[in-house]
């Protein structure tokens, strides 16, 4: 197969980029994306150009690392896959293919298509854990859960901290990526005693890194690679409410 | 000069070495914790888990990971499971059996003490991820769910869905942010290790490059542990994730550290074949599909008809016909041996022959699809995603693929190299799988390491360690960082006319065809010959564009190919040294009559340290002895 | 195409009062839109109510204003708080919008909306419309200076002939599609609002979201039908 790639090169944080025409030739119809950039990069290197620089490690689509957003879509067409899991076979022969980096204030970009998504940790770091020293642990079987909250719980423990859905989100948003993990260790026996900490501190680190507000566009659950629902969005709203106001009336 | 190897395994009854040891072991006072400053590389199960513990502690804790983000470790991949002695489904499991198992499952070939550890802890990494918010899989009743996995009788593996390694790595990566956030640990992301820098004979440091901006920089430290993972993608294609490398092992070893087992690695039976040399990587399939899916290929050889139109009679369910007690279930080497065999005669199916059929019918058919779907709904997707193939319908295709590494830096009962100060954890050191690792227990041995071994023993070292630091002032800092440099410009003044994929690609097949699911001395003696030269080739005509100050990902690349294409001689020089079969490393030489590997333990009953001898010089091949007090050498059987 | 560079992200500070730190949280002045968002619906829906009863006839409809009239400083008070949450929706959308803008200072080349709606995504153009058409409204209809005329009409029990305002103001063409114009966007940001509500508030769920959604955008184009058909049953002359 043939495209025509339209792909943003950018050499660094500070300079300006622009898209670069490239062709991409036979490309087989059972490689993937980043497998087709592969190639095309090899194509360059052999003229002797920078090749494209893009995010990638497992390419299985678990780590999160690679962040593509193609013909405006953030990991590109169909429903729960990363960049790295679209196999070109989804594309016609000879379509012409947009390539862009994540774009949100937050993820500047590094090089080409390459954008640095720490904030993501530090929304983490916010308190997006569970306090358990090591070696001070109960009994495992000792709180059973029941198993409907479990499989919430992973459901919402699913996201692979790609950013997909702030780089989708038209207000770049990171509440899909915040209620993911404030959902899944809020819903637990053993996230409770940090439940309001957590979520207070965590939407607070969100504001003050500079992500945008959302607006209910579900732009974010459409990409998301681990299918994550709005739901979990709601469930921060209310959480949130419930957090301020216990603080609130510890004031008081 | 070779020498014989000291694992320094507390003496006593098995039961009672690690308690013992504990009890032994030296500490360090809270106050000077604070003075230690411990350099971390690595945040996957191992390193991340060490990191977060070692910043609880209160140590001054650096961590480095060449990823974006320290959850993005390759352990991230790992989908089946973790092993734990819990016996929670009251089938008679137990430390002991977990033990044998994994002494069994790696032929015979991993220390006693070491493993009997492992499965003594083993009980309390489930407590700990569950304490931390892992989403284990669990039963109506609320209590932890478990599955069976290759290699055992007994349901003892802990998953969350498909992605449990993810599960377990987030905890760790959630304890080690608490400890980023509270200053213990300071995180380096897109940090790679370079070098690793050896003062009056002890890691006293290293040398990294900042990925982003190019800098290199040399970070000085009371100790260093090395948790970078295994080096599966010397084969170019395997289960791995792009960035998986030796460098950080290798460079370590051509510092001192011996390299213990290095042709030991694991192909994994159940992976989604290759369909072309464009392919970057290969994709595994959970092994638990192993649990309800048949394996079998057409009896007849070339039969090239759909697999719904080959009745029962003319199919040969080899695994079940073979090792009729465990059936689909035996352990990974044997299972992919079979299935290369089976291809070998001429019946494998897919294109090029190089498949077998996972068939999930009769699972189908007694649990229904629903269930089915529940159990393994994210791998049936992805398979159809990659191949475009329904597995509801037609059977999958698998075939082995290089998946995991048993060899790795030698280390003692303290998880220390022969380099004093070197501590090496999880898939990076060579330690507890022996030849062969089960399933479901890497992801254990990784949080072993991590949570509950590396904390105690670290002390043993750092007591004798107060008052010593060095500054990156040095002279042995200022050489390394040197070298790094002239390394890096090394690259960049080829300019040949290969790209590096190319030498990658051209490496990773010789090691699969000479080095790979079985060798000869012949085909390792061919691969040595040609590996120097191959290396010759990359050194003057690769070609890495760009500059070293810069976020420049060919130059990443060429400098993991380049530490490879060194390591591959090591891995091949092992294969052929290791006059025996045993586990993943089965030479077609030794072998029984029905096929199954024939270990030699009268010569070969021994770890193989490789100690580095100069760049022109064959590395020296020390022994550690393996000595087994409590089980009885067997071969294995699975039938 | 347009030279990118990393601007610097906006700090953003926090009162260590919380409840004005909770108004200046992303979720809490989201809470507060939706909140006042909701008491503009009741008065939406209300308004409505009572303009259809000019399909009652003449005598109902002004009995209707004349009964408002008479509600005195309680009317005062609704009017006060209904302001007061108009301007402090206004208020904190606009700066949610100044917020999200910054946030995502370059757009995509090409756009791939999967899920969001023109109507979500203009919901500060439709908002600042609907203002104008409803600053327009009061001098109309409320204060009466853009027709000072309408003061004195009166009915034959002497109440304020609310009816004939209505019949006069709707038989001039640009008045009435300025009308049409106005509540078909208070139609499309309602179409968004209604759902949207549900979900800052948190009851929302996977399960009932698209009954939810779909259900906002029906409620919407109710209200849009119900309002839009009295300036056009009077242009059209069915009621006179
Ligand atoms: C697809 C797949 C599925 C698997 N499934 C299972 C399973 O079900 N059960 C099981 O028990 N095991 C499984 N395994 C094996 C298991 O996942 C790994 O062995 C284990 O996770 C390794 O953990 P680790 O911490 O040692 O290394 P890794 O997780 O690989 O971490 C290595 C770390 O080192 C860093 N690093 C590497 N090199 C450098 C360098 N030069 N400089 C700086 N940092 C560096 C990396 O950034 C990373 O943080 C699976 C493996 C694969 C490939
Ligand atoms: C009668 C008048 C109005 C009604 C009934 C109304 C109703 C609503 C409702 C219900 C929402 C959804 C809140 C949520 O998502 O939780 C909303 C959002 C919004 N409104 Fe209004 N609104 C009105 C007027 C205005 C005006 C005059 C503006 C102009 C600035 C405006 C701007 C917005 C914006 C930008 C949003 C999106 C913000 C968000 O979803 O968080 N609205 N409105
Ligand atoms: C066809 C549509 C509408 C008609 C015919 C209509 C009619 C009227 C009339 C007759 C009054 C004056 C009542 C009186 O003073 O006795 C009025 C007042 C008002 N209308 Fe409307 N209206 C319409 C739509 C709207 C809409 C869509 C809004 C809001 C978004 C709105 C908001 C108001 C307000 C705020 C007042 C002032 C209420 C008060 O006096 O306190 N109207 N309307
Ligand atoms: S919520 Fe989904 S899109 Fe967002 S980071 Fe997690 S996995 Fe990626
Ligand atoms: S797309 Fe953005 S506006 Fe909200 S629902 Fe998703 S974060
Ligand atoms: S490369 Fe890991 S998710 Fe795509």
């Amino acid at each position: 197969m043939n495209f025509k790639l339209k792909v943003w090169r950018q050499k660094g944080p500070n300079v300006a980029g622009q898209f670069v025409d490239y062709e991409a030739r036979d490309i087989p119809a059972d490689a993937s994306f980043l497998e087709m950039l592969d190639i095309v990069n090899e194509g360059l290197i052999k003229r002797n150009e920078d090749q494209i620089a893009f995010d990638s490690d497992c390419r299985e689509g678990i780590c999160g690392m690679c962040s593509l957003v193609i013909n405006g879509i953030a990991h590109g067409p169909g429903k729960a896959k990363t960049s790295c899991q679209l196999y070109m076979r989804r594309f016609k022969d000879g379509d012409t293919i947009w390539v862009e980096p994540f774009r949100a204030i937050t993820f500047p970009v590094v090089r080409d298509l390459c954008t640095n998504r720490s904030a993501l940790d530090r929304m983490i770091e916010a308190g997006g854990y569970i306090t358990a020293r090591t070696g001070s642990a109960p009994e495992a079987n000792s709180i059973p859960i029941g198993k409907v909250v479990a499989d919430l719980a992973m459901e919402a423990a699913a996201c692979i901290g790609c950013g997909a859905c702030v780089a989708a989100c038209p207000n770049s948003s990171a509440m899909l990526f915040v209620s993911a993990k404030v959902s899944h260790l809020g819903l637990l026996p053993q996230g409770q005693p940090e439940r309001t900490s957590r979520v207070v501190s965590m939407v607070r680190k969100m504001d003050e890194l500079g992500f945008g507000n959302c607006t209910n566009h579900y732009e974010c659950e459409a990409v998301c690679p681990s299918e994550i629902s709005a739901s979990f969005i709601s469930r921060l709203n209310r959480d949130y409410a419930r957090a301020a106001t216990r603080q609130a009336a510890v004031l008081v | 000069m070779a020498t014989t190897l000291d694992a320094k395994i507390p003496t006593g009854p098995l039961e009672e070495k690690w308690q013992k040891h504990k009890n032994e072991s030296k500490l360090v006072s809270p106050a000077n914790k604070r003075k230690l400053d411990v350099i971390v590389v690595g945040s996957g199960l191992a390193g991340g888990s060490a990191a977060a513990t070692l910043g609880e502690l209160g140590y001054n804790v650096r961590c480095f990971c060449y990823q974006d983000s320290p959850r993005r470790a390759h352990s991230i991949a790992a989908q089946g499971g973790i092993n734990a002695a819990k016996n929670y489904q009251n089938d008679g499991d137990s430390v002991y059996r977990l033990f044998y198992d994994t002494i069994k499952g790696g032929d015979f070939r991993s220390r006693e003490g070491n493993v009997y550890r492992l499965a003594e802890v083993s009980v309390n990494i489930i407590d700990q991820c569950v304490a931390q918010g892992v989403p284990f899989a669990r039963e109506y009743g609320g209590l932890l769910a478990n599955r069976s996995f290759g290699g055992a009788q007994v349901s003892r593996t802990f998953y969350a869905r498909g992605q449990t390694g993810q599960q377990l790595l987030l905890g760790a990566y959630q304890a080690l942010s608490r400890q980023i956030a509270a200053g213990s640990v300071k995180m380096y992301p897109r940090t790679e290790m370079l070098e690793l820098v050896v003062v009056e004979g002890q890691a006293k440091g290293i040398i990294t490059r900042d990925l982003l901006t190019g800098k290199i920089q040399a970070h000085a430290g009371d100790t260093v542990v090395l948790a970078s993972g295994g080096y599966g993608n010397a084969f170019y294609l395997s289960t791995n994730a792009k960035g998986c490398n030796v460098t950080a092992a290798y460079r370590a070893y051509k510092r001192g550290a011996f390299f213990a087992n290095p042709c030991y690695t694991q192909i994994h039976p159940t992976c989604i074949p290759v369909a072309g040399s464009y392919q970057s990587k290969l994709t595994l399939m959970s092994e638990s599909l192993r649990n309800d899916g048949r394996v079998w290929v057409p009896k007849q050889k070339g039969d090239k008809r759909p697999p719904d139109q080959i009745p029962e009679a003319e199919r040969d369910y080899y695994l079940e016909r073979k090792y009729p007690s465990y059936g689909n279930l035996a352990p990974r080497d044997i299972a992919s041996r079979a299935a290369k065999e089976a291809c070998d005669t001429g019946r494998g199916v897919g294109p090029g022959g190089l498949g077998v059929y996972l068939d999930f019918a009769d699972a189908i058919k007694r649990f229904g699809e629903k269930t089915i779907r529940e159990r393994y709904g994210n791998l049936f997707d992805m398979y159809h995603n990659i191949t475009g193939e329904n597995a509801y319908k037609a059977p999958m295709r698998i075939y082995p693929a290089v998946h995991y590494t048993m060899g790795g830096l030698w280390v003692d009962y303290n998880l220390m190299s022969n380099l004093p100060g070197l501590h090496v954890l999880g898939e990076a050191n060579f330690s507890d799988h022996g030849a062969n690792r089960l399933g479901a227990s890497a992801l254990m041995q990784g949080l072993a390491d991590g949570y509950f071994v590396i904390p105690y023993t670290l002390g043993n070292y750092l007591a004798t360690q107060m008052g010593k630091k060095v500054s990156v002032d040095r002279p042995e800092f200022k050489a390394a960082e040197q070298e790094t440099r002239a390394r890096i410009e090394r690259f960049l003044s080829i300019r040949g006319k290969r790209t590096v994929a190319d030498f990658h690609r051209e490496l990773g097949l010789l090691l699969w065809e000479k080095c790979g699911m079985a060798r000869d001395a012949a085909g390792l003696k061919e691969a040595l010959q040609r590996i120097p030269e191959l290396r010759q080739e990359f050194w003057e005509d690769v070609n890495v564009l760009g500059g070293g100050e810069e976020f420049n990902q060919a130059l990443e690349y060429a400098g993991r190919v380049a530490d490879f294409l060194e390591f591959a001689e090591l891995m091949c020089l092992d294969a052929l040294e290791r006059d025996e079969s045993c586990g993943g490393h089965f030479r077609v030489e030794y072998q029984t009559e029905d096929g199954e590997a024939l270990r030699n333990d009268d010569d070969f009953c021994h770890v193989a340290a490789w100690q580095y001898a100069g760049p022109d010089s064959r590395p020296i091949r020390n022994v550690e002895p393996l000595i087994f007090e409590n089980v009885k050498l067997a071969q294995r059987s699975y039938k | 195409m347009p030279a990118v560079t990393v601007s610097p992200v906006p700090a953003r500070r926090f009162s260590p009062n919380p409840l004005v730190a909770f108004y200046q949280s992303s979720i809490g002045k989201k809470w507060v839109v939706a909140l006042t968002g909701i008491v503009l619906i009741v008065y939406v829906l209300g308004h409505l109510a009572g303009n259809l009863q000019i399909y009652l006839g003449q005598d109902r409809i002004n009995n209707y204003a004349e009964f408002l009239h008479n509600l005195g400083p309680l009317l005062w008070l609704i009017r006060l708080f209904l302001l007061a949450c108009f301007v402090i929706h206004i208020v904190a959308t606009i700066q949610l919008t100044i917020q999200n803008r910054q946030a995502k200072p370059q757009k995509y080349a090409v756009p791939g909306y999967q899920a969001s709606t023109p109507a979500s995504r203009t919901m500060i153009v439709s908002g600042l419309i609907v203002l104008c058409f409803v600053i327009y409204h009061l001098l109309q209809f409320t204060l009466e200076l853009t027709h000072p005329g309408y003061r004195h009409l009166h009915d034959s029990l002497g109440r304020h002939d609310v009816y004939h305002m209505m019949i006069i103001a709707f038989r001039h063409l640009f008045i009435s599609l300025f009308y049409v114009l106005g509540l078909f966007l208070l139609c499309t940001h309602l179409s968004h609002g209604f759902a949207s509500v549900t979900q800052t508030l948190g009851i929302n769920n996977r399960k009932i979201a698209r009954v939810i959604s779909a259900g906002g955008v029906t409620l919407a184009w109710l209200v849009f039908l119900g309002y839009v058909s009295i300036p056009l049953t009077i242009l059209l002359g069915l009621v006179r």
